[in-house]
């Protein structure tokens, strides 16, 4: 007799969600100027979830100026210490509203119930409460005794953790006394609607955060208008280019956070059981939907054939199937274009001669989804090594040696992430030294705190968020040279 | 070379043990929690969980360890062990009781052919005395009508790195056993780290130990979901090895069903089906059968049980 | 006829509980303008003895909680005495012979103060710590750790404010407090105390002692098992000597009497330095 899991669904009534939804501007839910709407769906199911505005120049016209009034007279104007205080009464309703945000999210998004309940909303209500606390320290943090915001900040966000997104960007823009304009991504605008719903349940000023939703021309609209300050994105090495060439020439502060192709590196006195979880954990957590994924498996020669054995025994108890269900460990594929690019991109795996496993895996008839992939045998030289396929595709390449291993990590225009499995601590910190990417995970992956700076080298974009570092971002600081 | 061995173990020399021993792969404790903290969250429910309740009634051994134990009261739960639920005779028969030596006797006069009679020896709990007494211990136990023999390692000969005693203990309590079951008790909140759980586990299985066992009971913090955790994968790495499949009991502060359960799932998902059985899975408990009985009766009822609905033994 | 009233016994706070002294002592405590107000406990030696046992268990798992979860819990306290504002205003005005103004301008900024420090938790470590660029292949990193137990003494004045303004800094940082508040205006203290026994805040991690500190401190100042002293409220400067004598018994940190500070002012983060050791770690860099 086997021990097979009965459904173990979370319940959807807990989130209530409304047909429609206009745009957050000044404070209140109002209709799009040329009344234009989408859809957006259920990736699990393909059910319509609700509609929302699409944002045009007017709207986001809008959007900037009452972010422009609320810190001309409200927000620059109050002291950190009421400033924290707002943060702190934000914090906390997530925190009582967590359960139905993480449902929402779910839905909206297509992540096992499990990941948004137990990393993505814990993160976010963290994200809010540390952010609180420097509101009124920030003379202590590093940038001079009297550090100022910037004004307006344009802030677009992608898909793949709308809420944690969202919450990187509000959270320390607001502490360092920004007002905001946020774009969340088109497949994923509910939760960012619902925490507009925090902000006025938390009396937050009108105008200090405004939510525009719409697809890639309203964020265009966004950080090209001439009256924002400061323009923060995150999202693909594409389109975080054609931001800078935008930007260039004005005034505007940036910061980028890309896409990413790490290297995770396994040597032979790894810890191995906890490097198998470490590598499931970096490539097939969110669906690997994760800019900072462990994409590239590095294996020591010595050691890979049976590696790959323990980690194809491990992936065959991944469960793929519906998000609501507490049990699930791969949800679905964000969207039907998204899951288009990655059966792209695992073709020419298969056509440029790597070899493809997967588990079997019962997909559900409707809905976008991919299983669990692992390519052996490949090189350097292949489009699987070097492209962001962003999904739940791994690709296996060996090294023999330390520096070998470096040499590879290195070899990439991105620098996001990188991840060293070894008992041996020295070894730990002479490659976390030599290796060119902004995070370093040794004998662990994905590990993710709001006092933790993230952001990478290369093209995986400049600044962090998170940490005293990421406050930077969000502040101006007087400099005579 | 390679991360686990492959190779059978010949040198029983204390060097050719520590080379061994020593050179099996770490444990990193955050990483074994971490997978056990994710384990713990699947939800079984509905006819999963019934499935699960019974299965795991089905593993208890049923136990008394305590200075005061009487004929009377052993007698008391060997009834019990073999109706756990007097309303209800649909509900399973444990696998087994578990007594001190000199209460061998009784039980197997209570229980028959029915169960196992499980007998602690070699100076449980402490392991501290001579290797005479420790394999008089044994062979009066498997004498008096015991078929499986709950051991301790001496673990300040393991501490000390004295390897070699502790295999040649192991495999000569093995003999006296005859035909009797060997459970092998590594007390691993004596041991402390992972690494010397996954060693001992190890050393125990080589040395010919049928079932690897986490604690004595009488030691906290006893069994725990990382630690059974990290037993299983020596015991899934020993079997990819050897082709011998090992058991593991987990013993002591396992309370209620929902603890019960959550080990079955690390089963589960770590060794497979082939371990959810009796005979390669057991749980070290005395209270934890009242709670699957009462978790049973919700589950046939629907409502909330109480302990008035359970016997105290 | 007007409703008579249920009148507060006023007890210790030591390992979470309410007990009275073990010497079975009180004292009276009066208002400003010499009125009776209640009978209050007047600790002993063997209940600072106690007090330090409760803080020593205390400290253990305190100084482990993750920065994240002390924030939280100081947080909540500023939470539930925003709640008990109304009691805490009385409180306070009738100690210190305040108006109900000048009273609620206190209370408010000792909730704002435990918010301040609140949100310190999770930072000071980036604050205060740092890696360190040792000249060889060696990694170095300095990090702040909690002291230990901590023995302080509140100031006579601004009876809420000052003591949250010694008390929050010590056990935001980790540590374990024994805290005597104004012999003369201890009421708002032990309604603290009740605020700290309904916020998460675990047993121990605070214990206040009302009473004499003349009396109590010194067998404080030389218990091996007490590790810093704060003397702030200490006002007589013989006393404030003889004590720093005594901690030199067993090498105590001590920070220096200071009765009349200004506790209006944003603090710095000197008390949180006083009252965390800096553990520097070297680790080689090699292949």
């Amino acid at each position: 007799m086997t021990f097979e899991y009965a459904p173990a669904p979370e319940s959807r009534s807990v989130v209530d969600i409304d047909a429609s939804y206009g745009l957050f501007i000044n404070g209140e839910f109002v209709d799009p100027f040329d009344g234009q709407h989408f859809k957006t769906i259920n990736p699990a199911t393909e059910e319509v979830l609700s509609e929302v505005a699409e944002a045009g120049q007017a709207d986001v016209d809008a959007a900037v100026a009452a972010a422009r009034r609320a810190y001309d007279k409200t927000w620059s104007k109050m002291s950190g210490k009421d400033r924290a205080k707002y943060i702190f009464r934000m914090a906390r309703l997530i925190q009582e509203r967590s359960r139905e945000l993480a449902v929402l999210e779910t839905l909206d998004n297509g992540k096992p119930i499990r990941e948004s309940r137990d990393v993505d909303l814990p993160l976010v209500a963290a994200h809010f409460f540390y952010h609180a606390g420097w509101a009124d320290k920030l003379e202590f943090a590093g940038y001079g005794p009297n550090p100022k915001p910037l004004g307006v900040a344009a802030q677009v966000i992608p898909w793949n953790f709308p809420l944690l997104m969202l919450a990187w960007k509000i959270a320390p823009a607001l502490a360092c006394g920004n007002t905001v304009v946020l774009k969340p991504a088109e497949t994923t605008p509910l939760t960012a609607l619902a925490f507009a719903d925090i902000c006025q349940q938390a009396d937050l000023p009108p105008g200090v955060v405004n939510i525009v939703t719409g697809a890639g021309d309203t964020g265009r609209m966004l950080v090209e208008h001439p009256d924002v300050n400061k323009v923060a994105f995150t999202g693909s090495t594409e389109v975080g280019k054609a931001i800078q060439r935008a930007v260039a020439g004005t005034n505007k502060k940036l910061t980028l956070e890309l896409g990413g192709k790490a290297a995770n590196i396994v040597f032979d006195d790894a810890p191995i059981d906890q490097a198998i979880e470490g590598i499931v954990n970096g490539i097939y957590f969110n669906q690997g939907h994760v800019c900072c994924a462990g994409s590239r498996l590095l294996l020591q020669e010595s050691i890979a054939d049976e590696a790959i054995d323990s980690l194809k025994r491990r992936l065959q108890t991944l469960r793929l199937g519906d998000p609501l269900d507490k049990n699930t460990d791969i949800g679905a594929i964000n969207s039907s274009m998204q899951l288009a690019k990655i059966e792209e991109l695992t073709q020419s795996g298969e056509d440029e001669g790597a070899e493809r496993w997967s588990p079997e895996c019962p997909i559900p008839d409707k809905g976008f989804w991919f299983p669990p992939t692992v390519f052996t045998n490949v090189t350097q030289a292949h489009r699987i090594a070097r492209e962001e396929i962003f999904g739940p595709v791994l690709s296996v390449l060996t090294f023999r040696t330390p520096e070998e291993a470096v040499e590879k990590a290195n070899n990439t225009p991105f620098g996001l992430s990188t991840g060293i499995w070894t008992e041996k601590g020295s070894r730990i910190l002479w490659m976390a030294n030599k290796v060119r990417s902004g995070i370093v995970w040794a004998n662990t992956f994905n590990r993710f705190d709001p006092t933790s700076p993230f952001g990478g080298y290369k093209e995986s974009g400049f600044g962090r968020e998170g940490g005293v570092q990421g406050l930077g971002a969000y502040l101006h600081v007087e400099d005579p040279s | 070379m390679n991360l686990l061995p492959t190779r059978p173990l010949t040198d029983t020399s204390n060097s050719g043990l520590k080379a061994f021993l020593h050179g099996l792969p770490g444990v990193d404790a955050v990483g074994l929690e971490a997978r056990a903290a994710t384990l713990a969250t699947r939800s079984i429910k509905n006819e999963s969980k019934a499935w699960a309740i019974d299965t795991a009634i089905s593993m208890v051994d049923l136990t008394t360890l305590e200075g005061m134990d009487t004929p009377g009261k052993v007698k008391a739960m060997c009834a019990k062990a073999l109706h756990p639920d007097p309303t209800d005779n649909s509900c399973p028969s444990v696998a087994a009781v578990c007594v001190y030596g000199d209460l061998v006797t009784t039980a197997r006069e209570a229980v028959g052919d029915r169960l196992h009679v499980a007998a602690v020896a070699t100076a449980f709990p402490s392991g501290r005395a001579s290797m005479d007494v420790k394999l008089m211990d044994t062979k009066q136990a498997v004498a008096d009508g015991a078929d499986e023999i709950d051991m301790v390692i001496d673990r300040g000969a393991f501490l000390s790195g004295n390897y070699s005693k502790v295999y040649d203990e192991i495999a000569a309590i093995k003999e006296a056993c005859g035909d009797a079951h060997l459970k092998v008790i590594l007390e691993t909140g004596e041991l402390k780290t992972y690494d010397n759980v996954r060693r001992a586990s190890w050393l125990a299985m080589e040395a010919g130990a049928d079932f690897i066992k986490t604690s004595t009971g009488k030691v906290s913090p006893a069994a725990t979901l990382p630690v059974t955790l990290l037993m299983l994968e020596a015991v899934r790495d020993f079997e990819t090895k050897t082709g011998t499949k090992v058991g593991v009991k987990a013993a002591g502060g396992i309370k209620t069903s929902k603890d019960a359960i959550r080990y079955l799932v690390v089963v589960n998902e770590t060794v497979g089906e082939a371990w959810l059985n009796p005979d390669l899975f057991r749980f070290g408990a005395s209270s934890l059968l009242n709670d699957l009985l009462l978790q049973r009766q919700r589950m046939s009822t629907g409502h909330y049980s109480g302990p008035d609905y359970v016997t105290i033994d | 006829m007007s409703r008579v009233d249920v009148r507060k016994t006023h007890k210790l706070f030591i390992g979470g509980a309410f007990p009275r002294s073990e010497s079975g002592r009180t004292y009276e405590v009066t208002d400003a303008k010499g009125e009776f107000i209640a009978n209050v406990a007047q600790a002993s030696r063997k209940d600072a003895r106690d007090a330090v046992l409760a803080a020593r268990t205390a400290f253990a798992k305190w100084s482990t909680a993750t920065a994240y979860n002390r924030g939280q819990v100081l947080y909540r306290i500023a939470e539930v005495m925003e709640g008990r504002r109304e009691q805490l205003v009385h409180d306070v005005a009738q100690a210190e012979g305040l108006s109900s103004r000048k009273a609620a301008q206190q209370v408010d900024a000792s909730i704002d103060r435990w918010v301040w420090y609140a949100g310190w938790a999770d930072k000071y470590a980036q604050a205060i710590g740092n890696t360190n660029p040792v000249a060889g292949p060696f990694f170095n990193f300095s990090i702040p750790e909690a002291t230990g137990v901590v023995a302080a003494v509140a100031p006579q004045d601004r009876s809420i404010l000052g003591l949250t303004s010694v008390i929050a800094p010590i056990v935001m940082t980790g540590n374990a407090v024994i805290v005597m508040p104004s012999p003369s205006a201890p009421i708002p203290a032990i309604t603290l105390a009740e605020c700290l026994a309904t916020s998460d805040v675990p047993g121990g991690v605070v214990n206040i002692l009302t009473g004499a500190p003349a009396e109590v401190m010194p067998w404080l100042a030389e218990h091996a098992d007490v590790n810093a002293l704060d003397l702030t409220g200490i006002v007589d400067e013989a006393v404030a000597a003889d004590l720093e004598r005594q901690a030199a018994g067993t090498v105590k940190r001590v920070r220096q009497a200071k009765p009349h500070a200004n506790w209006d002012a944003t603090p710095t983060l000197s008390r949180i330095r006083s009252f965390t050791e800096i553990k520097t770690v070297w680790h080689p860099l090699g292949l």
